[in-house]
């Protein structure tokens, strides 16, 4: 619902948001170029009385002097018959310069108050504030969600490259853009008489003058008691008209002042309604408030950004939600799949549920949680599958599911069973799906099987989870799920480097390129620079699916597609069907392969220094950071091997790369030579350093088996402990990250 | 100062019985291209010393812009009455502006002048743009602005 609310608005609006957005952000750099350009004295130091006094003096024929709220004066004037404008120093009421109004910032202020269709522009203009109001606020609401509370609201953010932009500058920009929205709904209602501006001090006009002989304009009291600083507008009577008079605006009001007693004739301050106005004015424009200004044009500057990004997320999110084939009805059908998803991965599971107990001959009716029917008058079993959003809190489309399952009164009969999916790196692994389990036993449910959880999207756990369903069936039921349909590209072995052969741990690195394009593509491909390869980053994982297999295996990568080359560290397993297929290709040999982006394991920028842990072929997308660390962000790295005669793998370019500083410092413990050491040996032995590290607010990277990673967890929560935190604070604030197989 | 009484109004108001006593008058207002946002105009009449006697014209839509016309402002002292029904669009950069009003046959070779104010927004604003007789000798002689007025005529 709050996620409609964001990208309904967000879509429609777009194309006028950027629209306002830059041409907002362009008017409001003019405000502090502006006071750049003008020399503005300080309160007290010059009255209206001395300025317009010199300006009569330089312009005889001055007419009317103008401050604008940036402090810049403007003289208006006739000279011989032809009149004139210019720019005033305000000591001593010279020319600076002859003023025009820029006629691109007026055609921008047009286009930016009505995108240059006047009145229905001007209407569309108002509804893109009003939609900036609400896709701030349901943005905010959806960020303080995604990242586990309001409290949470600064923690580093992960996800896609898009995905991060969006949120990262959505947070920059919030308040800038929520009170461009306001302020900017305000004017526009202002403008159809929906929002009162108050009225602009409309004094009388005087019916008499006092008549006498005018006085020196530096002796007029009125105009020697006003400030510079608060003048808006003064006007000259016309020369040799006695009858005429002063008119002054300033500030706090208007009026007009007797040529001769320099007395107000009649005077009436603005009202307060019109303060008000000219305050929500002065926010949406900065003018007077240049620094003002400067934010809020960054932060429209982000708008364009977002909405594309934006539309990205949508459409990704939109493509990747499956459609359910064979679709039975709630009350036709024999069991019930009801999904809890927030990105769509989870449908994706359950679809692979729904297709397999159909094909063994079951009814299935596969619904969203949030439709949970009080009664299936069919059904046998129900099937819970869902993530956990944030903090252990509903996804996107179970959030009314546990209210609706409060309204069910009937005894329930149908047995359940609960399967959750989440990232056990987060401290609520699972938390929805634990909440929802234990609601339904609390009601009475009976358990079709107990919770099981599928930890980051793992094929194998769910292929597990689905031989005990099918047991509980007793039919048999092969769950296999990819969980990003492969579409896989061809790529060629190009080189590989072989390692640990010595130590009963043959290990290779492999780099893999396209199959060479031919004819005019290949000049097209080198002129693009295009590699021919799927786009990927460091960290990443690549599915390569081995001959006359449908499941694939997942590798961390090495490289990025800027490198030219898919770079993977594979070490062969004796009974492995992929790693040894991998293991004897030769060079030129072809693979089926896809990317899986894995977005959340690589480091954050920031200062921060990097603290990289990995054992045997978890070095590969360590190594990959590293290649890509061209600005020397300070990174240590802790790897383990077991002999450096054999399988100290990259051992060449980690040592180039501690001499061209991309790396800090290199600790390598091994395990099969007379001083054997495993990784976590070398942490606690580099305790201090570490714990400085960490209190510098480092960034930890693991990456290797799962045994290495619980005794490295182990020695670093000694580690930090006299910090008064543990892993598990650091997981939580973002800060440490695995890649654990 | 006497209040003159004036017959005016849009043609397309005006009863035929008043012909014999007025006379249709086309004032036109050429603007130059000043290259801003449009401008507001009073048209107004003035005695021979400069003193406001009525308006003829307003273009422009917000009264809370009037106070810009400077001279017809002081003049008129911005009483609605005295431009009720003689409103219409502001008028574009490079655009002109063309009034026809019945004008009492008593005010033409009488002394009185025509005047136009301009003003603009965030640009200056223009009092007496065109200042110039009426009378019949000067119909249809077109007589430039110092403001935003490229050229002003009136034709009977």
């Amino acid at each position: 619902m709050l996620r409609k609310l964001h990208s309904l608005p967000g879509l429609i609006a777009a194309l006028f948001a950027i629209v306002l957005a830059v041409t907002g952000a362009i008017l409001s750099f003019s405000p502090a170029l502006e006071r750049a350009n003008a020399s503005v004295p300080a309160a007290g130091q010059v009255s209206v009385a001395e300025l317009a006094d010199t300006v009569a003096r330089h312009y005889p024929g001055a007419e009317q002097i103008k401050r604008t709220p940036s402090g810049t004066l403007i003289v208006y004037y006739t000279r011989d018959g032809d009149v004139g404008a210019d720019r005033i120093d305000p000591r001593t009421g010279q020319a600076i310069a002859p003023y025009a109004p820029s006629s691109f910032s007026r055609w921008v202020k047009n286009l930016h108050r009505s995108l240059l269709l006047d009145t229905p522009g001007r209407m569309v203009a108002g509804i893109t504030a009003l939609a900036m109001i609400v896709l701030t606020i349901s943005g905010t609401l959806l960020l303080a969600a995604r990242l586990g509370g309001w409290r949470q609201l600064l923690r580093p953010i992960r996800g896609t490259l898009s995905q991060r932009l969006h949120l990262e500058l959505g947070r920059a920009a919030l308040l800038g853009l929520l009170l461009s929205g306001l302020t900017g709904a305000y004017l526009s209602a202002t403008t159809f008489g929906l929002a009162p501006e108050g009225v602009e001090a409309e004094p009388d006009f005087p019916l008499e003058v006092s008549g006498g002989t005018p006085a020196a304009i530096d002796t007029l009291p009125v105009l020697q008691a006003t400030d510079l600083n608060d003048l808006r507008e003064l006007v000259y009577p016309y020369p040799d008209d006695p009858t005429d008079m002063y008119s002054l605006e300033t500030h706090q009001g208007a009026g007009f002042i007797d040529q001769a007693s320099g007395e107000w004739l009649s005077y009436q301050p603005h009202d307060a309604t019109h303060s008000v106005y000219a305050l929500i004015y002065q926010l949406h424009t900065g003018e007077g408030l240049w620094w003002l200004g400067l934010i809020l044009g960054l932060s429209a500057l982000t708008v364009p950004v977002m909405a594309i990004t934006g539309a990205m997320i949508w459409w990704k999110r939109r493509r990747s939600r499956p459609k359910i084939v064979a679709n039975s009805g709630a009350n036709a059908a024999d069991s019930v799949i009801l999904v809890g998803s927030e990105g769509n991965t989870t449908w994706g599971f359950a679809k692979t549920l729904h297709d397999s107990l159909t094909q063994a001959g079951h009814r299935v009716h596969t619904a969203p949680m949030n439709q949970l029917a009080s009664r299936y008058r069919h059904a046998k079993r129900l099937f819970i599958l869902t993530a956990t959003y944030g903090d252990g809190d509903a996804p996107a489309s179970a959030s009314r599911f546990l209210t609706r399952l409060d309204n069910i009164t009937d005894t329930p009969q149908l047995p359940v069973a609960v399967l959750g999916f989440g990232d056990q790196q987060f401290p609520q692994f699972c938390g929805f799906a634990k909440k929802i389990e234990a609601s339904l036993t609390a009601k009475g449910w009976p358990l079709l099987l107990p919770l099981d959880t599928i930890d980051r999207q793992s094929g194998q756990a769910f292929t597990r989870w689905g031989n005990a369903v099918g047991k509980a069936l007793g039919t048999k039921l092969a769950l296999v799920h990819t969980p990003t349909r492969p579409r896989t590209t061809a790529l060629a072995l190009a080189e590989r480097v072989d390692y640990g052969a010595g130590v009963q741990a043959p290990t290779d690195v492999l780099r893999f390129k396209a199959p060479a394009a031919s004819g005019k593509t290949a000049l097209l491909s080198r002129w693009l620079k295009r590699t021919g390869l799927p786009s990927f980053e460091a960290g990443d994982l690549v599915g390569i699916l081995p001959p006359n297999s449908q499941v694939p295996r997942f590798y961390s990568l090495a490289s990025a597609s800027t490198d030219g080359v898919l770079e993977i560290c594979v070490r062969q397993h004796p009974n492995g069907l992929c790693s040894s297929f991998l293991h004897a290709l030769p060079v030129g040999g072809t693979i089926d392969a896809f990317i899986q982006p894995n977005p959340d394991f690589r480091p954050t920028s920031g200062k921060a220094p990097v603290v990289l842990i990995g054992a045997g072929t978890g070095i590969g997308p360590l190594v990959g950071f590293i290649r890509h660390n061209k600005t020397h962000h300070p990174m240590h790295l802790y790897w383990g091997g077991r002999n450096p005669q054999s399988d100290f793998l990259y051992e060449t370019e980690l040592n180039a790369y501690l001499t061209d500083r991309r790396l800090t410092q290199l600790n390598a413990a091994f395990s099969r030579i007379d001083e054997r050491a495993y990784v976590q040996d070398k942490l606690t032995a580099n305790g201090p350093e570490l714990r400085r590290l960490i209190d510098k607010g480092a960034q930890i990277l693991v990456c290797g088996g799962r045994g290495m990673a619980t005794s490295v967890i182990s020695a670093l929560d000694d580690i930090i402990a006299p910090l008064g935190i543990d892993v598990t604070t650091l997981k939580a604030q973002g800060r440490y990250r695995e890649d654990v197989y | 100062m006497n209040k003159l009484t004036l017959t005016l109004g849009l043609v397309a108001t005006l009863a035929l019985s008043t012909a014999a006593l007025a006379r249709e008058v086309t004032f036109t207002t050429e603007l130059k291209d000043y290259g801003g946002d449009e401008a507001y105009m009073a048209l107004y009449l003035t005695d021979a010393n400069g003193q406001y006697q009525d308006t003829l014209w307003i273009a422009g839509k917000k009264s809370k812009y009037y106070k810009h016309l400077r001279d017809w402002a002081r003049g008129s002292g911005l009483r609605s009455r005295e431009y009720d029904g003689l409103t219409g669009a502001s008028v574009g950069s490079g655009r002109s502006l063309n009034i026809t009003l019945d004008i009492a046959d008593e005010l033409i070779d009488a002394g009185y002048d025509v005047r136009v104010d301009t003003a603009v927004e965030d640009n200056r604003d223009n009092r007496a743009d065109v200042a110039v007789a009426l009378t019949t000798e000067g119909a249809g002689q077109a007589v430039s602005g110092r403001g935003y007025v490229q050229s002003f005529r009136y034709t009977f």
